[in-house]
């Protein structure tokens, strides 16, 4: 174990820039695919659901990581979902409380971080092989990634799909037959994390190979 | 009509739990390769989801009469996994010809979002509440899940021979079947109950 090792800046920024680009959670990974799916009709839920998810991240991260010589290898997993269960009700009920609405349009989606991928796969396979900071910093990378790209998918469905963005109406601003109401429909989510899966993958692998040949 | 026959044809058409409600994807994309395991990951998934609702079910009312319905996820999570567990050592010893049917998809089922979704639905959603009623939208729910992963598995094997553009391979192509049958199904919206 690296425990006397001093940390160095690397390993605090690493983390945080693979979480959103390399290791990117919906795109890279695909992991969280309901709350992708689900949330994204309109871009504020977008952005709503992955701060919420990012807040859950990294404090389980953190602990989870701090923790990480004490939990016996055989019940981590129970001990995990409890960690995050813990931070997902602080969410449920600190948005209930200040952000009603937000709350009404998430609905099941906020409870239903317990069981979100991310969390456990993060956890299981960053926090709890390392250090309390690069912990946290993979926290904020991951879910700033997982916000910017449900916002993202949020941003063209409610474009195409109801003529708004961010709630307000675009057709003064172009001449289209807008909206489609089909990507609003669960069809249209399906549809557009497809095209944005083959998209989003295609640019990362171009963008590396010409890192590659610079180097 | 009784409300739970309003409950089956709602759960297994027209709310479907993959391609309406959202829930339930990872396995949805990940276990949808082959048909007989996607029967088995369907069929461990309606019972875990009918015996979770009742338990869930019972649970909650004696949250609120303890008054602390906000321990709700957290109770619910922790019994979810316990009952899975347990229902593993049971079918081991009991049947263990649905235990080698079945075995591999339990512990995985623990994090299906599929199955606390709908127990967080049972005590949340429902017009009417009863133990009866939440058993039968768990069963319900359990069963449009395996509708849903069962077609799927049906379309990929054929995709298997077809020619893909090599970056739409593995998930783009079937997030974009998925879509093609999720309008299929918006016609069920259409249905009058």
């Amino acid at each position: 174990m690296m425990k006397n090792k001093k940390l160095k800046l690397n390993d605090l920024v690493t983390p945080f820039t693979n979480g959103i680009i390399k290791n990117n959670a919906t795109f890279r990974l695909v992991l969280g695919t309901c709350p992708t799916l689900a949330v994204t009709t309109l871009a504020m839920n977008g952005i709503g659901m992955g701060l919420a998810v990012t807040f859950v991240l990294v404090f389980s991260n953190a602990i989870v990581s701090a923790l990480r010589n004490f939990i016996p290898r055989k019940v981590r997993i129970p001990a995990y979902i409890l960690i995050i269960a813990t931070f997902s009700t602080i969410v449920e009920m600190v948005t209930r409380a200040f952000l009603p609405d937000l709350y009404s349009k998430l609905g099941l989606f906020i409870p239903l971080i317990v069981v979100n991928c991310i969390l456990l796969a993060r956890v299981e396979s960053f926090a709890s092989l390392n250090r309390v900071l690069p912990s946290v910093m993979d926290g904020l990378g991951i879910g700033l990634g997982f916000t910017m790209s449900i916002t993202l998918m949020g941003i063209i469905r409610e474009f195409i799909g109801a003529g708004t963005f961010f709630g307000m109406p675009i057709n003064a601003l172009i001449n289209a037959d807008l909206p489609m109401v089909i990507f609003i429909l669960p069809a249209g989510g399906f549809m557009v994390f497809g095209f944005m899966l083959v998209i989003f993958n295609t640019i990362v692998e171009k963008i590396e190979n010409l890192r590659g040949k610079s180097k | 009509m009784p409300y739970w026959i309003y409950l089956v044809i709602s759960g297994i058409f027209v709310n479907n739990f993959v391609l309406s409600r959202f829930l339930g994807i990872c396995p949805f994309l990940g276990v949808s390769k082959k048909t007989d395991t996607a029967l088995g990951m369907g069929l461990a998934v309606i019972f875990v989801m009918g015996v979770a609702s009742v338990i869930t079910y019972g649970l909650n009312l004696l949250l609120v009469i303890a008054d602390i319905e906000y321990l709700q996820t957290i109770v619910f999570i922790l019994v979810i996994a316990a009952l899975i567990q347990l229902i593993e050592i049971v079918i081991k010893r009991f049947a263990p010809g649905l235990y080698t049917a079945l075995g591999v998809y339990l512990p995985l089922i623990t994090t299906n979002c599929a199955v606390l979704g709908v127990a967080i639905m049972n005590v949340t959603e429902l017009a009417k509440q009863t133990v009866f009623l939440a058993f039968v939208n768990g069963v319900a729910s359990g069963m449009g899940f395996t509708l849903a992963m069962l077609i799927m598995a049906g379309i990929r094997e054929r995709m298997e021979l077809s020619d893909i553009p090599e970056r739409f391979k593995g998930f783009p192509i079937t997030l974009i079947t998925a879509s093609i049958m999720a309008m299929a199904f918006t016609a069920f919206a259409g249905l009058s109950l």
